[in-house]
């Protein structure tokens, strides 16, 4: 199916998401949609879905003007998307999760599970996706949970495909089975659309890159470029890819953890006996998928969990059992995973925001008071420094873009003593340009003594910024390895196998 | 990562992904459960934060609203409206004058009732109706920010009337029952009310800090503790000392702990509306400038982040339902040892706990709000009576009036659709 779209334009009051943004994509095509996060990619998409409506522009479908007014036209239509997030239902097998919606019934409404049961079998097959029609998908690997969603796309005869940041859950060996899924629909004449902002991810796939920024399309991109060609593309200046460090400066261990155990509390071990140390001067990066216990392991250090057991030591003194403002008030930096949850108060101002986690004394304290001024003061300065793009000091934080929401959480934590920095996903969802001053910043941090413990599921980072890695599995250390581990070594750790000629680094 | 794809539109339309948390997917399913609970609790704070801290615009869109269908009720149920609908189609005229003299008539005798009553020759007299305005205003003003600063912290305290009703009780006690010299008696029986306030407050604020116990539900059900408490109180001769009879009435209060009256003898209005004015002051100072109030924002906005901040998510919950329950108890204290100071009677709150909660959310939780709100409110307690009284409309027809100010801020899009206001946008 050739999909047009010419001249679209979405607006939201008076932020224009889409600026008269036209594609073609060609059956038997891959089309990588490349772009920022907030590039308007995504709005783009739920346009072509019937999420929203576009205020200018058409859609057409195999010459076909089309007028979707929700998500069942598009589908009807011959158009399938796989979320980022999966519409999946848990506790509902396979079969049951591609009928949904869509559900065949026999007499009297009974469901025909049979029907369904024997098309995902036929999909499956077809493509080798080797997807039990029986099982539950809250037992399926994440991997496995994205084919449901294709084969769910394919039952109700997709012809084009829409892929949102289908990897960012995904291991890399998983991601690489992806790919050749892709390659494979492709080969059986569906067109599809990956949208994606990983440069590594369209370079291995696309037929054809259209590049979109600040909602418009700047260009057409050969699939042959380098990186840095297609980063500064997407960015619009050129962008320094690598991040430049020194070797590291090593002092005495600063933070030593031993036998670490979180249980949460549905009573499962989170993180189940780690132990490591991390030196001044020394970045150690925790790689591993979401969800194997780097959450917990940082909240531990925060003392943001409740049932924590060992120990975790820092220059000498016991943090665990301690209150999450002594932990801080010691000189704990923290860039929690999710800024948007634990790191802002959106609602604050961006002054506001600097001063959530010394909100008990000086310097913007003096009897119970805030002092205004100095916090203004402290703001105006930061603002500079960290070149948070903002109106003025005032801003909402809500109403920043991801990066300066982020450049915010930074400045707070970097403006403090610190004695040890936790930087959890420092640049997720945080557009190139922010991604290249944070990683200098953390790198900086490092370079000034201050031991740093980063925690990234994108290898990328973790490879850029480490000095040793830490690769998690289901909460144990798989183990601490070099920084120059070649990649394939690192994804294959990721999955919880050990290569046997595997040396750890002084743990 | 897609969560910052889009230049953050307030419209949302219905959107098929999660709002947060790539992360849910590959953790086990307990933890998928606590975690939909925590979005479903963060929703319903998103909504309650919208309805108490929306736009003044929407708030006097809400009363204009409310006023005109409360006119439209004025003229329908007035009999002489009725009469010439008869023959409308004949002598429209007759009509629209019936209607324009029934609505003109309600107003103008609320203006009589509630401000300025033209109609008397004497100056005292003439501006009675306003000093009753601000005498009903002053404990609707308190009880709203006593639900309002709950608000802040994300707190829906609908124990205004267990609150006042602790509160009343305790004062009314030392006022009625306590012999002190004058000023210090007033000044005890003020501080113990408040204090038995603060108490009803805090268990609600506690409960939730410890064991997570949803204060809507705690708060509810101290009403019923707290109403059948003073209920005993009034029936035990060791507690009130009450004079054989069957009501569950105290002893009217010592001269020595009644509120004074501010403009003399001859006007009703006493210290409670001083008072009033005075907590405005300080709860805008608490919450705008001072770090408890900082903290009580934080918490209320994203008690997440400020618990990752460091700030004690569960103290400060404490403590603001502390200071709720001390601010409704002072509204309750202003009752019994003010407008009312005949005696400790169960009826003492006279609904002002859950007008409160009207006051608080048109007030839109600031101080200044509240002030104008509660400012409002009395007016329309004052302006109804008179209504009543002369024009034969009943007076619950004020509180109609006050309910739909409460479901017209409670749809602002119903709001803006009538006004046809475009649909709030990005700021």
């Amino acid at each position: 199916m050739r999909l047009v779209l010419r001249g679209i334009t979405k607006r939201f009051g008076s932020v224009v998401a889409n600026d008269s943004i036209s594609l073609t994509v060609e059956p038997g095509e891959i089309h990588c949609l490349l772009g920022e996060n907030g590039a308007g990619k995504s709005t783009l998409m739920n346009v072509l879905y019937g999420l929203y409506k576009a205020d200018e522009g058409e859609i057409e479908l195999d010459g076909v003007v089309q007028h979707f007014t929700g998500p069942g036209d598009a589908m009807a239509a011959g158009i399938g998307m796989v979320h980022q997030h999966f519409m999946l239902i848990p506790v509902f097998t396979v079969a049951e999760n591609v009928m949904l919606g869509n559900e065949s019934t026999g007499f009297a409404g009974t469901l025909d599970l049979d029907a369904s049961r024997t098309r995902v079998t036929e999909i499956s097959d077809r493509f080798g996706f080797h997807v039990n029609p029986d099982a539950l998908v809250e037992d399926l690997p994440v991997g496995v949970q994205q084919r449901v969603e294709i084969i769910k796309a394919l039952s109700r005869d997709a012809e084009l495909l829409v892929f949102d940041e289908p990897t960012a859950v995904l291991t890399p060996q998983e991601t690489d089975e992806l790919m050749d899924i892709m390659r494979q629909l492709k080969e059986a004449g569906k067109a599809i659309v990956f949208i994606t902002h990983k440069l590594r991810e369209v370079r291995a796939v696309a037929d054809r890159i259209t590049v979109v920024r600040l909602g418009k399309v700047v260009g057409e991109a050969d699939p042959r470029s380098s990186n840095a060609e297609l980063a500064s593309m997407m960015v619009g200046r050129p962008v320094e890819l690598t991040v430049h460090k020194d070797e590291p400066q090593l002092g005495a261990d600063a933070l030593v953890v031993k036998d670490l155990r979180v249980v949460d509390p549905a009573g499962h071990a989170q993180v189940d006996g780690l132990s490591f140390t991390i030196r001044a001067g020394e970045v150690l990066a925790v790689a591993g998928v979401q969800g194997n216990g780097q959450t917990e392991l940082t909240e531990a250090l925060l003392g943001l969990q409740d049932d924590v057991t060992g120990s975790i030591v820092l220059d000498g003194t016991e943090l665990v059992g301690k209150s999450t403002r002594r932990i801080l008030d010691s000189g704990v930096g923290f860039i929690p995973e999710d800024r948007q949850v634990d790191g802002l108060v959106p609602g604050f101002t961006i002054a506001e925001n600097l001063m959530l986690n010394r909100s008990f004394k000086s310097p913007f304290v003096k009897n119970g008071g805030l002092r205004i001024g100095a916090l203004r003061e402290f703001a105006q300065q930061k603002l500079q420094e960290y070149d948070v793009r903002a109106r003025d000091i005032d801003s909402l934080a809500a109403n920043l873009s991801g990066g300066n929401q982020q450049k915010v959480v930074v400045a707070r934590e970097l403006s403090r003593d610190l004695r040890l920095l936790v930087a959890a996903q420092p640049t997720r969802g945080v557009d190139v340009g922010s991604i290249e001053f944070i990683h200098k910043q953390i790198v900086a941090t490092r370079d000034s003594g201050i031991p740093v413990l980063v925690v990234s599921t994108e290898l990328d980072e973790v490879v850029a910024l480490a000095d040793r890695i830490m690769v998690l599995y289901r909460g144990q250390v798989v183990g601490i390895v070099p920084a120059d581990t070649p990649r394939e070594t690192l994804g294959l750790m990721m999955t919880g196998e050990r290569p046997k000629d595997l040396k750890d680094v002084a743990v | 990562m897609s969560d910052a794809d889009k230049p953050q539109p307030d419209e949302k339309p219905v959107q098929p992904e999660p709002e947060s948390g790539t992360d849910t997917v590959t953790e086990e399913a307990p933890q998928e459960t606590t975690e939909d609970a925590a979005k479903d609790d963060s929703r319903s704070r998103s909504v309650l934060r919208e309805i108490a801290s929306g736009d003044a615009l929407s708030g006097v869109l809400a009363v204009f609203l409310a006023v005109f269908v409360g006119s439209v009720m004025i003229a329908a149920t007035d009999e002489g409206v009725r009469e010439t609908l008869g023959y409308v189609t004949a002598r429209p005229s007759d009509f629209f004058s019936a209607v324009w003299e029934a609505i003109s008539g309600a107003y103008s005798a609320m203006f009589r009732g509630a401000i300025f009553n033209y109609n008397l020759t004497e100056p005292a007299q003439q501006w009675r109706p306003l000093t009753e305005t601000l005498k009903f205003a002053g404990p609707l003003i308190l009880g709203g920010l006593g639900v309002g600063i709950a608000f802040r912290a994300a707190l829906f305290n609908i124990g205004g009337r267990g609150q006042m009703l602790i509160a009343g009780g305790a004062a009314g006690l030392v006022g009625s029952q306590v012999s002190l010299p004058a000023g210090i008696h007033l000044v005890v029986a003020i501080l113990v009310g408040m204090a038995a306030g603060a108490l009803w407050g805090g268990i609600a604020g506690l409960l939730k800090a410890r064991t997570g116990a949803h204060e809507v539900i705690v708060t509810i059900m101290l009403n019923y503790v707290a109403f059948y408490l003073l209920f005993y109180a009034l029936a035990e001769d060791f507690l009130f000392k009450t004079p054989a009879s069957n009501n569950p009435k105290s002893l009217p209060m010592k001269e020595t702990a009644i509120l004074p009256k501010v403009l003399g003898d001859k006007f009703n209005l006493h210290l409670g509306f001083v008072l009033a004015l005075i907590a405005v002051g300080v709860v805008w100072w608490l919450l705008s400038r001072s770090t408890l109030g900082y903290r009580i924002r934080a918490v209320g906005e994203n008690p997440h982040a400020a618990r990752a901040s460091g700030i004690n998510v569960g103290r400060t919950y404490t403590t603001v339902m502390l200071i709720a329950g001390s601010l409704l108890g002072l509204a309750g204290v202003n009752q019994v040892l003010g407008t009312v100071s005949s005696g400790v009677s169960l009826d003492l709150d006279a609904s002002i706990g859950f007008d409160a909660i009207t006051v608080a959310l048109l007030g839109r939780s600031r101080p200044l709000g509240i002030l104008a709100a509660g400012l409002l409110f009395g007016f329309l307690k004052a302006g109804g009576f008179t209504m009543q009284s002369s024009e034969n409309i009943s007076v619950d027809l004020v509180l109609v009036v006050q309910s739909l100010i409460v479901l017209f801020l409670a749809a602002p899009p119903l709001v803006r659709a009538i006004f046809r206001l475009p649909a709030q946008e990005a700021k």
